[in-house]
């Protein structure tokens, strides 16, 4: 079969891109270069609006789109690159960043002209210390040959790129609870409206975007909206990473064309499933996403086909679960994670979400009843959809979605007193 | 306030356009060097920033790589969530919750070790994976956690939660 020509990946692996001398032989910063010397920020802006490039960070918001909406008012403008991946089973942003960080900076540089940003904050997860250490000095190599900074190629273009590192709190890969984090407060979502492209960062108008979303960024400047456009599905379009991880042979991360199946994903990338293992459920989009199965196999991996499955691509956190996996177990680490990363705020998420991951924690050990069983069948309408941010709308997916499927699995936890896939694994590791 | 500290505390102010973003990479600067965020650092931070110390606490208290209280000096913080789970990471923390003597949180009592179990990486891919002083090990097997152990055993890592 043949494999699609990695774009946002290329060179990693063969090439050591940390290095500017190796990013540049493989034509980085031409796209920079054009940009700022035969193209206005509008043509720019133009350009990949008509590449209907899709934002890489969970939403799907058309990036063009969401820059279109910043007022002209006059008021500095920013631009804030959101790496503080989090979302359980992603980890792309991860790799771009400790292995791509000049391909960041340059889509980043050309995003910033497009909107005429006065300044650029770069959010690095907390955890990404390796990754804040690599971009630091990426940055260096950059300014010490004219990339960044004042005049930058004998431009007029000035830009400078703040760095500022997390300090542990998934909820901060939010938008509006970076922009709080930014300015030094706590990681609480705002409420919309204002949204951020009115009153952002400061108070001022500002973009978010994700790391591999501007990654994205100079390649469709150099090869045109046009190519871009035509790679996968005519709505959402463009290279993808899909990090695949859990029950495969070869887990890691894959760049594939927008809307290949997931059976392709699966088999042909990522090695297959361990030899004598069925398929059980996959979470196609990061930990916030509903399960799909077996007869799900030949949807493709974008945008709106997933959503059409009531699920979603999201961050593009793949993980495969095969028939040795416990769907109690599982669910039990997801609602644990949101328990643990709810910032209190709304009620719903708070006290919800605790209730929940207690509930299957209970199950699992053995010590849950019918009545927990009837509680999470019927409690998803009353925590999702009740909430300020999506972080509350996440708990329920998955749990909901492999309640449906394997209700027998969750009985029997009651009807056995715990958990049958339980071998060799002593009980008190369910806490 | 040391000399160091005032110095990288302008650093910090002139970084951003107000400053009480320079709030938490201070206290990160600080942590850096008293292992945990100390009352006098919440003070000073919240002077920088403009704020009560009682305002800069409860921010503080939002971000879990910032410590209230001293903790080991050797952090090791592996993870629980759904990809390392499926791929081995209930045998590794039983492992390691074993070979520490620790459960999730607690710090030894001679204060060179704290263990934490703590939520996806993102290195899914090569799982179980664990955090020691935030440097990634990867693929982490109990024999793998052994060997790393006898290697923070013999060693001092003076500085333990690096701001940079
Ligand atoms: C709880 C939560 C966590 C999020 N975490 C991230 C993240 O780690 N990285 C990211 O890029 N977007 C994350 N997002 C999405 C951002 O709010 C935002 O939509 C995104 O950064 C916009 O970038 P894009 O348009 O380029 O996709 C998260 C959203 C929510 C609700
Ligand atoms: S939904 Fe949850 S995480 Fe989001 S603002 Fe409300 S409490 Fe915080
Ligand atoms: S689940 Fe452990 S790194 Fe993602």
């Amino acid at each position: 079969m043949a494999r699609f020509e990695p774009v946002l990946l290329r060179g990693i692996g063969q090439l050591d891109l940390t290095d500017i001398e190796n990013y540049k032989q493989l034509g980085g910063f031409a796209a920079l270069e054009k940009a700022l010397r035969e193209m206005t920020p509008e043509a720019v802006q133009g350009e990949v609006s008509a590449s209907n490039l899709r934002g890489r960070g969970g939403a799907g918001f058309p990036t063009g789109k969401k820059w279109s909406f910043l007022p002209k008012d006059g008021r500095p403008r920013y631009l804030v690159c959101n790496c503080d991946e989090a979302e359980p089973g992603t980890f792309k942003d991860h790799l771009l960043l400790e292995q791509a960080p000049f391909q960041i900076i340059e889509g980043l540089l050309i995003s910033a002209y497009a909107i005429n940003a006065a300044q650029i904050f770069m959010y690095i997860r907390g955890e990404f210390l390796e990754g804040f250490r690599i971009f630091k000095r990426a940055l260096d190599a950059a300014r010490l040959q004219g990339y960044l900074g004042k005049r930058i190629l004998g431009t007029d273009f000035s830009m400078d790129i703040v760095v500022h590192r997390g300090a542990g709190a998934y909820i901060c890969g939010e938008e509006t609870a970076m922009l709080e984090s930014i300015e030094g407060k706590r990681g609480e979502p705002r409420l919309k409206p204002p949204f951020p492209a009115n009153a952002g960062l400061y108070g001022m108008p500002t973009v978010v975007n994700n790391v591999e979303t501007v990654s994205c960024v100079p390649h469709i400047i150099e090869r045109g909206a046009q190519w871009f456009a035509s790679i996968g599905p005519e709505k959402c379009p463009g290279p993808k990473i899909i990090s695949v991880s859990g029950h495969v042979v070869r887990p890691g991360n894959y760049e594939v064309p927008m809307g290949i199946p997931a059976r392709e994903l699966i088999e042909e990338y990522a090695g297959g499933l361990f030899p004598g293992r069925r398929l059980k459920a996959i979470q196609p989009g990061g930990g916030s996403s509903a399960a799909i199965f077996e007869e799900d196999l030949d949807t493709g991996i974008d945008f709106d086909s997933l959503a059409a499955k009531r699920t979603m691509l999201g961050s593009g956190g793949f993980v495969v679960m095969d028939d040795t996996t416990c769907m109690v177990r599982a669910s039990q680490t997801l609602t644990r994670f949101f328990e643990h990363e709810s910032c209190g705020q709304c009620t719903p998420c708070r006290e919800g979400g605790q209730w929940v991951a207690r509930m299957v924690s209970r199950l699992e050990a053995g010590e849950g009843n019918e009545s927990d069983l009837r509680v999470l069948s019927t409690i998803n309408d009353t925590i999702t959809g009740t909430n300020l941010c999506p972080l509350g709308d996440s708990i329920m997916p998955f749990l909901s979605s492999v309640l449906r499927r394997f209700p027998e699995e969750f009985a029997d936890h009651v009807r056995e007193a715990g958990c049958p896939f339980r071998v060799g694994v002593a009980a008190s590791m369910a806490s | 306030m040391t000399p160091e500290r005032e110095r990288r505390a302008s650093e910090l102010v002139a970084r951003y356009p107000e400053s009480q973003s320079a709030l938490i990479p201070f206290l990160q600067f600080c942590q850096a060097h008293d292992g945990y965020v100390t009352q006098q650092a919440i003070h000073d931070a919240a002077e920088i920033a403009g704020i009560t110390p009682g305002e800069a606490e409860s921010i503080a208290s939002f971000y879990t790589l910032l410590f209230k209280e001293p903790v080991g000096k050797h952090k090791i913080q592996v993870c629980r969530t759904l990809s390392c789970m499926l791929r081995g990471a209930d045998e590794l923390q039983q492992h390691v919750r074993q070979r520490l003597g620790l459960g999730n949180g607690e710090s030894s009592p001679d204060g060179r070790f704290y263990y934490e179990e703590v939520e996806c990486l993102a290195a899914c891919d090569r799982a179980p994976c664990l955090q020691h002083n935030l440097e990634f090990h990867y693929d982490v097997t109990p024999e793998d956690f052994d060997r790393l152990l006898d290697e923070w055993r013999a060693s001092d890592p003076g500085v333990s939660m690096p701001a940079e």
